[in-house]
Formats: C-alpha cells, structure tokens, sequence
C-alpha cells in the first residue's frame, strides 16, 4: 500500500536514472464504509497458524538468493546511518574496480534519485529505489529492480540500504554478504545503542579515518562494542575521501566474490 | 518504523487465510512477539487501527503474547532473562548461550467468521 495514504499499490518507486520521474499514482479516497458481515456464532472457526510474519519477505529474499546464485552474481546489502558515506565509499569503489569487475547498483533512498544520478555518472549500471515512507528496503522490490536492472552473469550487486540502523536489519534481501558502515564522526556506542544491525553483518567498514587526528573518538571503544554485539566482525578502517585503507576492502570483495563462485560452480 | 511494514505483512497472513478457510473477517488475532524481535510495540499498536482500515482485520480484537527473552549457558546450563541480544550469562558471564525465547514474531491464531 501507499506509506502516506494506504492506497492502492505499495508506494514505492523504481526509476533509472534519466527516466521520467512523473508519478500517476492516484490519491482518491472511494472505498465506502459499509460492512455486511453477519455473526453466524457457530460459523466460528479458530486458524492456529504459528506463521512468521515476516516469512513472504524471506521467501521473496530466498527466491532472490537462488537468481543470484544461478546468475553467480555476488550481492552485497550496504547498510548504515545517513550521512557515514555509502555513497561515497561506493563511488571510490568502483571508480578503483570497475575496469576489472563488472558491477551493477541498486540504490534505496526515501526520495530523489541523487545517489543514482552519483553512480550514474561512473557510467555504472543503477537503478534507484524510491521507498516513499518507507525506512528500508524489502526483498519485493529488490526483486522488482533487479528485473529492470538485468545484471549479467558473473558481476557484483551491490545494494545500498536506506540510511536507517535499525529497521533494515530485519529484512533479508536474498544478500550473499552484509556490509555495516560507520563513520567516526559518529559515537563509539552505535554498535551497542543498534545491535541488530551490527549483530546480522557480516563486516563492519569505518570510515573517515582522515578525521580521526581532529576528533575525540575512541576507535578500540568502537572496535570493543561491536564485538561484544557481533564477535565474528571483521573491520576495515577506511577513508573514501582520500583512498586510505580501501586496498583492504577490495581484497576483501575480490576473494568473497572468488569463494562465492567457486561456491557456485 | 518498520512497525508499518510488519503490519502489513500482518494483514497480508490474514487476509490470505481467511480467504482461504471462506470466512468473512477476523474476530480475534493473537501475535507472539519477542523482547528481542526488533518490534516497538507502541509503534505497532499506533500504526495498527490505520493499517488495518478496510481489510478482515478492521474489527479484529488484537491480542499480543509478549515474550521476555531467555537463554540458556552452554557454560554452566544456568537459564537467565535477557535484556539485550549480547548480554552474558548473569552468574558465569560466558557469552555462550542458546536463545531460547524472545526472538518470536508470529502470528500465533486467528478466530474468523
């Protein structure tokens, strides 16, 4: 349904850069107010059903777990706060990677298709996800951006999450791989104060680590706390601004995308 | 609030299932939700009469089985009541432990007619 009005479809827009944003989705209210429902009181049935409520979001990521896997395309979830520089950090990813590896971008974000519009100009294939009131990405509309998206055989998905800590953690997007960032402009305890998001990732990624001679930040405090929530976090200390610590980051993706075909084949 | 959501996929199980059992609507849904299922319940309850305008659970009564986090020591089988998802064991400290309870986000029944 719309997050604004509860009407009609789910509110959500996928767009390409470059394609026309107009938005027909119509904002009238008909539905009456009639209820003809009787009581038959012996008509009563009781269904134990013991359902997960977020199982069609599972099955939908499972499905889309299996497309990437037959495809052998490696899919990373970027998930963190605004502002700790998703977009930057895959900007300067692939700028570094992209003569070598074959990337594809599906970006998630409330409104605009600014993020996109940075990816596009690397001449990166990217579609934007616009959520509308929606604070993170399900694995419905991965599924609905990917279909657009057509990525080949044996490339790199990668998925940038609403900036949000705390309800992405819960939707599975059929990802290979999840990807936390922080950035050191933010507190040491994001780790303890969001531990679901921490908890489901697979590496957490600091960055801006230029600024740390001119802030008061307690990296091992970091480093302690996201332990304490996850303890098989592996860190990479990173600037997207000035390339420092990137090297270890795309070492990183290299030998994850290498396991992951090998996995495949 | 991904509260929204979870509503959503709330209605999406019953709609389904009444439709199924040819019944008309829901009197009565009972959910099972965890300390630790990442679940405001506030949040929930707010969004839920607007979420469930118009569908079979418009008039439903909602009951919610709350369940308190649990987990088990694999170091010295103490069962102890958790807070957060990384807390230790409360008598050795061992950070060992299988979660027994407070994960849960279910819907557990639904009475219709």
């Amino acid at each position: 349904m719309c997050g604004t009005c509860g009407c009609g479809t789910n509110g959500v827009a996928i767009t390409k850069p470059n394609q026309n944003l107009e938005h027909n989705h119509n904002h009238e209210h008909e539905h009456s107010h009639e209820h003809n429902h009787d009581h038959h009181h012996g008509d009563k049935m009781i269904i134990d059903l013991e359902r997960d409520i977020l199982s069609k979001n599972n099955i939908d990521a499972a499905r889309n777990r299996g497309y990437f896997e037959a495809k052998n395309i490696f899919t990373l979830n970027l998930v963190s706060s605004p502002g700790s520089g998703k977009t930057s950090i895959l900007e300067t990813t692939l700028k570094d990677l992209k003569a070598d590896l074959n990337f594809y971008v599906i970006e998630g974000d409330q409104q605009t298709l600014n993020d996109a519009n940075r990816i596009d100009a690397l001449n990166v294939p990217v579609i934007q996800v616009n959520t509308g009131k929606g604070c993170h990405l399900e694995s419905d509309m991965i599924y609905d951006a990917v279909k657009q998206l057509k990525p080949k055989d044996n490339s790199i998905l990668m998925i940038e999450n609403v900036g949000n800590l705390v309800c992405p953690s819960m939707f599975d997007l059929g990802e290979q791989k999840r990807v936390v960032i922080i950035s050191i402009t933010e507190g040491e305890d994001k780790p303890i104060k969001y531990p679901d998001m921490f908890h489901s990732a697979d590496i957490c990624i600091i960055n801006k680590m230029d600024l740390l001679p001119h802030l008061n930040f307690d990296l091992a405090k970091l480093k302690e706390y996201a332990l304490q929530v996850n303890h098989h976090l592996q860190f990479f200390e990173v600037s997207a601004t000035t390339g420092q610590g990137m090297d270890a980051w795309y070492n990183w993706v290299q030998t994850e995308l290498e396991k992951n075909q090998q996995k495949n084949t | 609030m991904h509260e929204l959501s979870i509503a959503m996929g709330i209605i999406n199980i019953a709609e389904k299932e009444t439709k199924k059992a040819n019944k008309k609507c829901v009197e009565l849904i009972e959910l099972e939700i965890g300390s630790l299922a990442g679940v405001e319940l506030d949040s929930l309850e707010y969004v839920w009469s607007t979420a469930v305008k118009d569908t079979v659970l418009e008039h439903a009564k909602l009951k919610i089985d709350f369940k308190q986090a649990k987990a088990k020591c694999l170091e010295c089988e103490t069962i102890f009541e958790m807070e957060k998802i990384f807390d230790s064991c409360s008598k050795c400290n061992s950070h060992f432990k299988d979660i027994l309870q407070g994960k849960e986000l279910r819907v557990k029944l639904l009475e219709v007619v």
